[in-house]
C-alpha cells in the first residue's frame, strides 16, 4: 500500500526543480529522500513530533488496565494484545483529534441537520482559546532567547499582566474603545515592569537572569494570593478567593459567539497574531532587533562593535515581560473576565518555554507550536476520561525533549548530519 | 549505503500513511458511541480541581457515581477533570456533546457555570454539589433542570466539636480551612458551636484557634492541595498549645495529620468529609470524623435522574436523614467516656427533633 503511494507520487511531481544539473541525475526522490534522512531542523522537528506520539502511544498502552491485561497472555494469543493496543492508541489519538479539530459525532449530527455549523467549530475554538496565552508567553521566552537570555520568568510576568489588566479593567469607567486598549496596555506595562527587574539586575550587577526570573515567579504567584484577598481586588459577591469581574467595556469581544455562544475564542487571538508579526518585524527588520541578535550571537563582538550590552539586556527583558503581560491580559480580559483565581494562570508561562523551544525562537514557529500545544490541551480536556488528561503535558514534554536534543533524534533514526552541523537552540546566558 | 536513506524514506512515508489510514478508518466505530454503549442512560461528572483520585471530595462523588452504576446496569458513568475554573465551561459543554443525560458538577465554585449550561440545554439534567443554581454574581436563579445537593455539615461538625472539647487536655483546639468558601466555613461554624455547647453544659473553658465564628474570620491556606502549607499551619497551632486539630481542607488536611504524628501522642486530629480512619493512613491519630454522605447523595441523585425524578429538586443532608454524621471512634472508643457518648446521643436527638438548632451563615438555605 505504502509502496504504491510512494511510487505513484514520484512521477506525479514535476522533475526536480533543482536547475544546476551538473550532478548525475539529481532526481526528486533522491533529493527528497536525502532531505528526509538528514538531521536538519525541519526534519528533526517532524521526527520529534512522531517520536513523541510513539512514546505517548507506548505509555497509553502501558497505562490502560485492559490493554495491559491482554499482554499477560501475549504468547498464547498475541493478536489480542495487538488489536487491543492498536484500538486503544487509534481511539485515543482520534479522540484527541476530535477534541482539538473536528468532532466526527458533531459532523454526523450536522450532516443530519441536528447540529448548527457553530457546534462544528467548537473544538477549533477551544484549541485557539488555549493557544492564545501560549502565543504571548512563547514570544516572551523566544524574544529573550534571541538575545541569549533565558527568560524563565514568563509565568510571573503573565501573573502581573493579569493583575494589571484586571485592575484597569474593573476600576475605570470608560467607553470600550478606550477602556479595552487601556486595560490591555496595563497588562503589558505590569508584565514589562516585572520583566525589567531581571534585565536591570543582570545589566547592573551581573545577577543571572535565570535565577532572578525564576524567583520572581514565586514572588508573583504569592503576591497574587495576597492581592486577591484584599478588599480592593476581592469579589464583592463571592466568598472564595476570586477577583472582581472586569467591566463589559474592558472584556475582549468573542469572535464567533454569534454562531454559537459556546465558542470562546476572542480578540486576543488576533492580537496574538499581530504581535507575533510585530516581533518578527522587530527581530528581522529593525535596529533594535539587529542589536538583540548581535548580542545573542556574541556579546563580546557586539560590545566591540559599540553596542551597549547592558541596555540591550534590560530592554529585551522588558519587552519580553510586556509580551508575557499581554498573555495575562488575554486571560484576565478574556476567558477569565468573570474573575481571576490563583489557578487562572495554570502553567502558561512555563509552557511558553517549551513553545519557544519547539518554535525555535522564531515568531512564526512560536505561533505554530502554540497552536499545536493549544490543540493538545483542548484535545486532552475533551478526550478524558478515556485518555488521561496528563497525556497532553506528557506529549509536550517529550516533543521538547527531542527538539532540545537533536543528536538523540539523529542517533535513534540514524540520520545524516546536515552540512551546517546540528541545529541546537541554546540560551547563551546559561 | 545509498539505498539506506531511500528505504528509510519509504518507511517514514508508509508509517505516516498507515497512521493516516488508521485514523480515518476507525473514526466511524468511535462515533457509534465510545464506551459500553449498551446502557441507555449516561451520567457524567465534572470535577473540581484536585482530580478524581483526591482522597476527598471528588473521589467521594465519583464513588457515588459508580455506586449508581453498580445498582442499575442501564446506567453508564464517566467524568471530566477540571484543572482550574476556566475548564468548567468546556468540560460541561463536552459532557453535553458526549450525550450525557445527567451531569453532576462537583463543587459550589461551578454553580454559575452549571446553571448557564442547564439553561442552554434544557433537555439534559444537571446537579450541583454544595451549591444552588445561581448567576455569575451569585444571585439565585430559578431553573427546571438543576438538582441541588447540599449538606448541613454544621450538624456533624457540631458533634465533632463537642467530642474535641471533651477530649482536649490542654483546653485548646484548632481548626483551619482550605479556602474561605461556605462548604468549608460551615464545618468550622459547627465545630465552634459544638465547643461552645460543651463549655456551657460542662463548665469548661475550651478555646478554639483558627476560626472566629462571630467575625467569620480565620486561618485559610487558599489551597486544597498544599499539604506542606497545612503542616506548617498545624505546627504553629500545636506550638500555641492546641492538642486537637480539625483541618477542613480535603487533601491538604493530611498536613495536619503528619504534624500530629510528629508531635507525638499528645496531639490528635478530627477528619472531615469521609471517615478518615479508612480513607487516610493516619487512623490511629483520628478521634473521629465529621462525615458528609456525598457518595450516597450523588448515587441517589443519579438514580432519581434515571427515573426522571431529579428535576430541580433539592437534597439537604442532615443528621436526620443520615446525610451527615460523625464517624465511629475506632481507636479512641475507650478514650471517649460513656457519659460523653450518651450526651452526644442526646444532642443528636435534640438536633433531629429541632429543639437544638446549629446555625451557620453558610447553612443550606433550602432546609
Amino acid at each position: 500500500m505504502s509502496d504504491s503511494t510512494a511510487t505513484t507520487e514520484a512521477p506525479a511531481e514535476p522533475p526536480a526543480p533543482d536547475t544546476e544539473g551538473s550532478e548525475p541525475k539529481p532526481n526528486f526522490m533522491r533529493l527528497f529522500g536525502g532531505y528526509l534522512t538528514e538531521a536538519n531542523s525541519v526534519m528533526v522537528t517532524i521526527y520529534s513530533l512522531l517520536l513523541a506520539f510513539l512514546i505517548g502511544a507506548i505509555l497509553l498502552i502501558v497505562s490502560d488496565e485492559f490493554t495491559r491485561s491482554t499482554f499477560s497472555y501475549f504468547f498464547s494469543r498475541p493478536q489480542d494484545a495487538w488489536y487491543a493496543s492498536r484500538d486503544l492508541v487509534v481511539e485515543s489519538y482520534t479522540s484527541l483529534f476530535e477534541g482539538a479539530i473536528l468532532n466526527f459525532n458533531t459532523l454526523e449530527a450536522y450532516r443530519a441537520g441536528d447540529a448548527e455549523f457553530g457546534n462544528l467549530l467548537r473544538p477549533l475554538s477551544e484549541t485557539l482559546t488555549y493557544a492564545t496565552p501560549l502565543i504571548f508567553t512563547g514570544l516572551a521566552v523566544g524574544l529573550a532567547f534571541r538575545a541569549g537570555l533565558f527568560n524563565i520568568g514568563a509565568q510571573g510576568q503573565l501573573i502581573f499582566g493579569m493583575m494589571g489588566a484586571l485592575i484597569v479593567g474593573f476600576s475605570l469607567d470608560l467607553p470600550i474603545w478606550l477602556h479595552l486598549p487601556l486595560a490591555i496596555i496595563a497588562g503589558a506595562v505590569a508584565g514589562g515592569a516585572l520583566g525589567a527587574v531581571p534585565g536591570v539586575l543582570k545589566a547592573t550587577t551581573g545577577a543571572h537572569e535565570v535565577i532572578s526570573s525564576i524567583m520572581l515567579n514565586n514572588i508573583a504567584a504569592l503576591f497574587l494570593v495576597w492581592a486577591l484577598g484584599t478588599a480592593f481586588l476581592h469579589s464583592e459577591t463571592k466568598s472564595d478567593l476570586v477577583s472582581k469581574p472586569v467591566d463589559d467595556s474592558a472584556t475582549l469581544p468573542t469572535l464567533l459567539s454569534s454562531l454559537n455562544p459556546s465558542l470562546r475564542v476572542n480578540l486576543a487571538l488576533i492580537i496574538g497574531f499581530a504581535v507575533a508579526a510585530l516581533v518578527w518585524w522587530l527581530l528581522s527588520k529593525s535596529t533594535f532587533g539587529f542589536r538583540i541578535r548581535a548580542v545573542g550571537f556574541n556579546e563580546h563582538a557586539a560590545a566591540t562593535a559599540g553596542m551597549r550590552i547592558g541596555s540591550t539586556y534590560t530592554t529585551t527583558m522588558t519587552a519580553a515581560g510586556a509580551l508575557a503581560g499581554l498573555g495575562g491580559a488575554a486571560l484576565a480580559l478574556g476567558v477569565s473576565s468573570g474573575g481571576i483565581t490563583t489557578n487562572t494562570a495554570l502553567d502558561y508561562g512555563f509552557s511558553g518555554i517549551t513553545v519557544a523551544l519547539l518554535g525555535r525562537a522564531n515568531p512564526g514557529g512560536i505561533v505554530a507550536s502554540a497552536l499545536l500545544f493549544g490543540a493538545l490541551k483542548a484535545g486532552a480536556l475533551s478526550a478524558q476520561p478515556d485518555v488521561p488528561v496528563d497525556i497532553s503535558t506528557l506529549l509536550q514534554a517529550t516533543i521538547v525533549l527531542f527538539i532540545a536534543a537533536p543528536a538523540l533524534v539523529k542517533a535513534i533514526l540514524h540520520l545524516r548530519t546536515p552540512r551546517g552541523g546540528l541545529v541546537t537552540l541554546e540560551a547563551k546566558g546559561w | 549505503m545509498a539505498v539506506k536513506p531511500f528505504k528509510l524514506a519509504l518507511a517514514g512515508i508508509s508509517a505516516v500513511g498507515l497512521a493516516a489510514l488508521a485514523a480515518c478508518g476507525d473514526a466511524p466505530s468511535d462515533s457509534n458511541g465510545g464506551d459500553n454503549a449498551d446502557a441507555s442512560f449516561t451520567a457524567c461528572m465534572v470535577t473540581d480541581s484536585g482530580g478524581i483520585d483526591d482522597k476527598s471530595f471528588n473521589e467521594s462523588a465519583w464513588a457515588g457515581m459508580e455506586a449508581a452504576k453498580a445498582e442499575n446496569d442501564d446506567i453508564e458513568v464517566t467524568y471530566k477533570e477540571s484543572s482550574n475554573t476556566d475548564d468548567y465551561d468546556p468540560n460541561l459543554q463536552s459532557s453535553v456533546d458526549d450525550g450525557c443525560n445527567f451531569i453532576v458538577g462537583v463543587g459550589g465554585l461551578m454553580a454559575a457555570n452549571v446553571t448557564t449550561a442547564a439553561q442552554a440545554n434544557t433537555g439534559v439534567g444537571f446537579a450541583i454539589v454544595d451549591g444552588t443554581p445561581s448567576d455569575a454574581e451569585g444571585a439565585p436563579v430559578e431553573t427546571e433542570n438543576v438538582f441541588s445537593i447540599q449538606f448541613d455539615t454544621a450538624q456533624s461538625a457540631f458533634l465533632a466539636g463537642y467530642v474535641a472539647a471533651s477530649q482536649t487536655q490542654t483546653g485548646t483546639v484548632a481548626t483551619w480551612g482550605g479556602m474561605q468558601i461556605p462548604p468549608v466555613t460551615i464545618f468550622m461554624d459547627g465545630f465552634a458551636a459544638g465547643i461552645e455547647q460543651h463549655n456551657t453544659d460542662k463548665g469548661t473553658d475550651v478555646k478554639l484557634l483558627g476560626w472566629d465564628a462571630a467575625a467569620q474570620t480565620g486561618t485559610f491556606l487558599n489551597s486544597f492541595e498544599d499539604a506542606a502549607a497545612g503542616k506548617s499551619t498545624s505546627d504553629t497551632f500545636i506550638s500555641q498549645g492546641a492538642d486537637i486539630l480539625f483541618p477542613v481542607a480535603g487533601p491538604a488536611g493530611i498536613g495536619a495529620l503528619t504534624a500530629a504524628e510528629e508531635a507525638g501522642d499528645a496531639v490528635n486530629a478530627i477528619w472531615v468529609d469521609t471517615d478518615g480512619f479508612e480513607s487516610t493512613d493516619y487512623g490511629s491519630k483520628l478521634i473521629t470524623s465529621a462525615e458528609k454522605g456525598l457518595s450516597n447523595a450523588v448515587r441517589d441523585a443519579v438514580l432519581a435522574a434515571y427515573d426522571g425524578e431529579a428535576g430541580n429538586g433539592t437534597y439537604v443532608g442532615t443528621l436526620e436523614n443520615e446525610g451527615v454524621s460523625i464517624a465511629p471512634f475506632h481507636d479512641f472508643d475507650a478514650a471517649v467516656s460513656d457519659e460523653t457518648k450518651a450526651e452526644l446521643e442526646a444532642l443528636t436527638a435534640a438536633i433531629i427533633d429541632g429543639s437544638l438548632v446549629v446555625e451557620s451563615p453558610a447553612s443550606p438555605a433550602a432546609s
